[in-house]
């Protein structure tokens, strides 16, 4: 072991040299063993402090220059709560001046502190954001009353099937498999879900049939895109154009001329369950606590996904599995029966997203009634950067946009309702482009694992 | 452990990657596995660990035959394996990635964190590798990396260790580390096999040596051989390990960079203040373990890099900013670094590939219309100079050996008229035939009184072909030393240190 050290005969400077040498007994005193952070520069990005700069002047225009006058309304309460609080009425202008000397504020605080090289803090943005909402409402109902709770159950109840796509989506993107059959999973699962729900009568059956749909969708997603490495974008898209067709013409050949037995809303609309105590609160209350069955599931949902996914054995294999396939297959771990069978739950989860069009809220099928919902929650994973929490935040948000959009254009509100209807997207597209900027998904999504 | 390979065979298609192999592997002894680039060594091992399924052969682990179905089987076994590509999941810690695939958990499911950590102390307190369980694997150096490997390995109580080309990654330090580590393994009793093709450390640390050639078994050496005696036996004719060069003659500087800073995404300076230039007729080696800036500094000159700070000049003028065409225009040929991903495309012919990069005017193109005849005759021409061994000029590019695709980048690059020619990792994972042609063809460039900068990782590739040789650490240059400078001064500057004898001016660079 001793022999002589063939790799340098120059062995004059060796001993001034002070270093590990594999004669000495091993020291780690060269500097990898505390790698030393590479300098860093700052790079000022101005996309902040712009971008408030173009909402405050929106502000001045729209709060100042074009305020209405009159008083906007805001009731908070609704008739069964434990107390009442009463509605605030505030006066439309000066509330608008207020806020909109707040925004700019903040604008310039922003500025100043790129000027500064100093990070942005996401509370700057969010603060901005409610400000500059709390304002637009304001404008927007000069002279009416917004029912706030109502603004609220209305933007969860839109969320709910978004959540339950984007928890799907989470999980398949994360074991590697792009979802872009969301869409047609959530389809599937209100097809099929208003079906049985009608025939049996048994919201049970209805759920679990739902979930079955979802699952039979991703079958086919995971067998092409795990099993022959076709491309899974495009075996997402065609998913989607099938469920769509496949349901549209059950429908109007079967369901339609069947309605009694196969698409009756009274038998499948789930009743709502208020929770004793809990759905009394104001505000919180009517919104959290007065729903279906569906919606309690979804907080254990989210709950239970979280936590797996970062502190059990699943959630580990899963991740590692869309982050370094090789690495998994090298432990031990089966990549393509992983993929598979977590594809397949996120179907089953999406699917149950599907009954909640039908179940939870309208009552009875129709075509293509997830108008694209599947790819708002697409977009709420990626908003989301792939964590289960935040993706369901983002999915409310996408909700909120959507709700505030009708609620404002029953109250009337001046801008013209083909406007309204493009908000959902407007702030889609704003939150996942601008405000994500450069984010890591998992590395392997998308990636087919091909063993040679 | 007793391992035992008996006549495996594994084909991929037509190709037989490894032919009837036998390999007997000692308890507690350390079997190098000698060959070049493409001779099978690697896939004999992955074969070994499950990875692949051999078409013939067994292997038998203390005289009993096994059946490994996958990677699990042959771990469960007790064979461990450090890869050459390392299976660690970056966003990982340490100790998930060394818990991931036999997970302890509690009853609920939860995963114990706590009892993979220990483990971790444990292994790396043994064997003291200075490991943090709670680190993540991206934030770690590749030695460190490496060693995380090794852990993983050893808690699953490997008996019988596989280092997969465990070298390529590290600096010569760090190389002596490892093998201090291989012995330490080797006293606790774990039989090691070491896969490599540099003749150096095999020497050092086997206590036999099996060469492999072409997929076969062509002999079993002694660490005493020469490496002449070992490098023939492995590329199977006697090869010249040095490279011919007579002393420079450089001329006036040509190409200088000046405080040149390349920023990332993450505001890091992944080039940090570079400062050098190379003169005409001379060659610049620019030395440095894997990942120290140097892709991200060839890549600046190139104007590949959008944030760049500094100054860059050919020939007197400023080429900073400029688009690759410009650039390319202003007389720069690029041999890049990842030569399927960068240098070629894979599904275009080899007649294709030789006007890539002059596809907007004459002579390849007159009207919008490529002058195929034109392009014909180049390119046989240049396949004939070049030394390209095909099936003909219309083979695509990607049914090519390394050494082959290599000799295409460099006859395109080469073709044009070159104020400056720099090539990054030339000879990698390329054939000791090509290696041999593409130092001539540098050193010809050379002395025909162009700039030449070779950017390489493999100590030996810097010390054959440099004049000078700047080495990078960690965005910086540490130092430009003269071209015969000793190998472990090198080393150290390549983990950062500056010798006292470099720190005085390199002579040269004031000229």
């Amino acid at each position: 072991m001793n022999a002589e050290r063939p790799i340098v005969d120059e062995n004059v400077s060796r001993t001034e040299l002070k270093t590990a040498v594999a004669d000495a007994p091993l020291q780690h005193n060269h500097p990898d063993s505390l790698p030393p952070a590479l300098e860093t520069t700052v790079v000022k990005s101005w996309k902040a402090p712009i971008a408030f700069g173009i909402f405050s002047i929106i502000a001045i225009l729209l709060f100042v220059v074009f305020g209405r006058e009159g008083t906007s309304g805001f009731r908070l309460s609704t008739d069964s709560d434990f107390f009442q609080i009463p509605t605030i009425q505030a006066p439309t202008r000066a509330t608008g001046i207020v806020l909109t000397v707040l925004l700019v504020a903040l604008a310039a605080y922003s500025a100043f502190l790129v000027s500064r090289s100093r990070p942005v803090r996401l509370w700057v943005t969010v603060v901005f954001a409610v400000l500059f909402l709390v304002g637009f409402l304001t404008w927007a109902s000069a002279g009416a009353t917004i029912p706030v709770p109502g603004l609220l159950v209305g933007a969860v109840g839109l969320s709910v099937p978004l959540v339950f796509g984007a928890l799907g989506g989470v999980i398949s993107e994360r074991v590697g498999v792009v979802n872009v059959a969301i869409e047609g999973q959530l389809l599937a699962g209100a097809f099929v879900s208003a079906i049985v729900a009608s025939v049996t009568g048994q919201p049970v059956l209805g759920l679990l049939s739902a979930m079955a749909a979802g699952v039979l969708v991703s079958f086919v997603l995971a067998a092409f895109s795990i099993k022959y490495f076709v491309d899974q974008v495009i075996v997402g898209v065609v998913l989607n154009v099938l469920v769509t067709g496949l349901t549209s013409f059950l429908y109007s050949q079967v369901l339609s001329k069947n309605t009694e037995l196969l698409n009756n809303s009274g038998t499948i609309r789930l009743p709502r369950l208020p929770i004793p105590g809990l759905s009394e609160i104001p505000i919180l209350g009517p919104v959290l606590f007065r729903q279906t069955i569906i919606v309690y599931i979804l907080y254990i949902a989210v709950a239970v996904v979280f936590f797996a996914l970062f502190k059990t054995r699943w959630g580990l294999r899963l991740r590692a599995v869309g982050e370094h396939p090789q690495a998994a297959d090298t432990v031990g771990i089966n990549v393509a029966r992983t993929r598979f069978w977590n594809v397949s739950l996120a179907g089953a989860i999406a699917g149950l997203g599907g009954a909640y069009f039908t179940m939870g809220s309208v009552g009875s099928f129709n075509k293509e009634m997830t108008a694209g919902a599947g790819f708002i929650a697409l977009a709420a994973v990626i908003f989301g950067r792939w964590d289960p929490i935040r993706a369901t935040l983002a999915a409310l948000l996408f909700g909120f946009a959507s709700n505030l959009q009708s609620v404002l254009s029953i109250i009337g509100s001046p801008v013209p309702s083909e406007f309204m209807l493009m908000l959902p997207y407007l702030v889609t597209i704003f939150a996942v482009a601008g405000v994500v900027g450069r984010v890591r998904g998992p590395a392997a999504s998308g990636k087919p694992y091909i063993k040679s | 452990m007793k391992l035992e390979l008996r006549g495996i065979t594994k084909r991929f298609g037509a190709l037989t990657a490894n032919d009837h192999i036998d390999l007997t592997i000692e308890p507690g002894e350390i079997h190098c596995l000698l060959g070049e680039n493409g001779a099978g060594k690697s896939t004999l091992m992955n074969v070994l660990y499950g990875l692949y399924k051999a078409e013939e052969g067994e292997i038998l682990l203390d005289d009993v035959v096994q059946h490994f179905a996958g990677p699990g089987d042959a771990m469960a076994a007790g064979i461990g394996m450090v890869h050459q590509h390392f299976m660690l999941i970056p966003v990982f810690t340490v100790a998930e990635n060394v818990m991931l695939g036999h997970e302890k958990t509690n009853a609920a499911g939860v995963l114990d964190l706590g009892a993979a950590r220990e483990k971790v102390r444990e292994i790396s307190e043994r064997f003291g590798f200075h490991v943090d369980p709670d680190a993540l694997v991206d934030d770690l150096p590749v030695g460190v990396q490496q060693r995380v490997e090794i852990i993983k390995a050893l808690s699953r109580d490997a008996k019988v260790l596989v280092f997969d080309e465990p070298t390529a990654v590290l600096t010569p330090q760090e190389t002596d580390e490892l093998m201090t580590i291989m012995r330490q393994l080797k006293a606790a009793g774990t039989s090691i096999v070491f896969i490599t093709h540099k003749l150096r450390e095999v020497r050092e640390v086997a206590d036999r040596i099996t060469v492999i050639r072409l997929g076969k078994v062509v002999g079993e050496a002694s660490p005493t051989a020469t490496n002449a005696e070992l490098a023939s036996l492995m590329v199977g004719r006697a090869v010249e390990l040095t490279v011919h060069k007579d002393p420079a003659q450089p001329g006036a500087d040509a190409f200088v960079v000046s405080n040149l800073s390349v920023i990332d995404p993450h505001g890091q300076l992944v080039v940090n203040n570079v400062s050098f230039d190379v003169r005409a007729g001379e060659i610049l080696a620019i030395a440095g373990v894997q990942g120290n800036g140097q892709t991200e500094l060839t890549e600046a000159i190139m104007g590949l890099q959008s944030r760049v700070r500094g100054e860059i000049t050919l020939d007197g003028k400023s080429i900073r900013g400029l688009s690759v065409k410009q650039v390319l225009a202003s007389g720069i040929g690029f041999v890049p670094e990842d030569r399927k991903e960068d240098g070629l495309v894979g599904e275009f012919t080899i007649a294709e590939n030789l006007m890539l990069d002059r596809s907007d005017g004459p002579p390849f193109v007159k009207a919008g219309t490529l002058q195929l005849n034109y392009l014909n005759e180049f390119a046989e021409q240049k396949s004939k100079e070049f030394d390209v061994r095909s099936q003909g000029i219309t083979t695509p590019v990607g049914r090519l050996s390394g050494g082959n695709q290599q000799k295409v980048v460099l006859a395109r690059e080469l073709s044009r008229d070159l104020r400056l020619f720099m090539a990054a990792q030339p000879t990698r994972g390329i054939d000791v035939g090509s290696i041999e042609f593409v130092h001539k063809r540098i050193v010809a460039t050379r002395d025909a009184g162009i700039p030449v900068i070779v950017v390489s990782t493999e100590l030996d590739e810097v010390v054959a072909l440099a004049d000078r040789i700047a080495v990078m650490y960690r965005g910086t240059i540490v130092g430009i030393v003269p071209g015969d400078t000793p190998r472990d001064v090198l080393g150290l500057m390549m983990a950062g240190e500056v010798p006292d004898s470099v720190t005085s001016p390199p002579e040269g660079a004031a000229a």
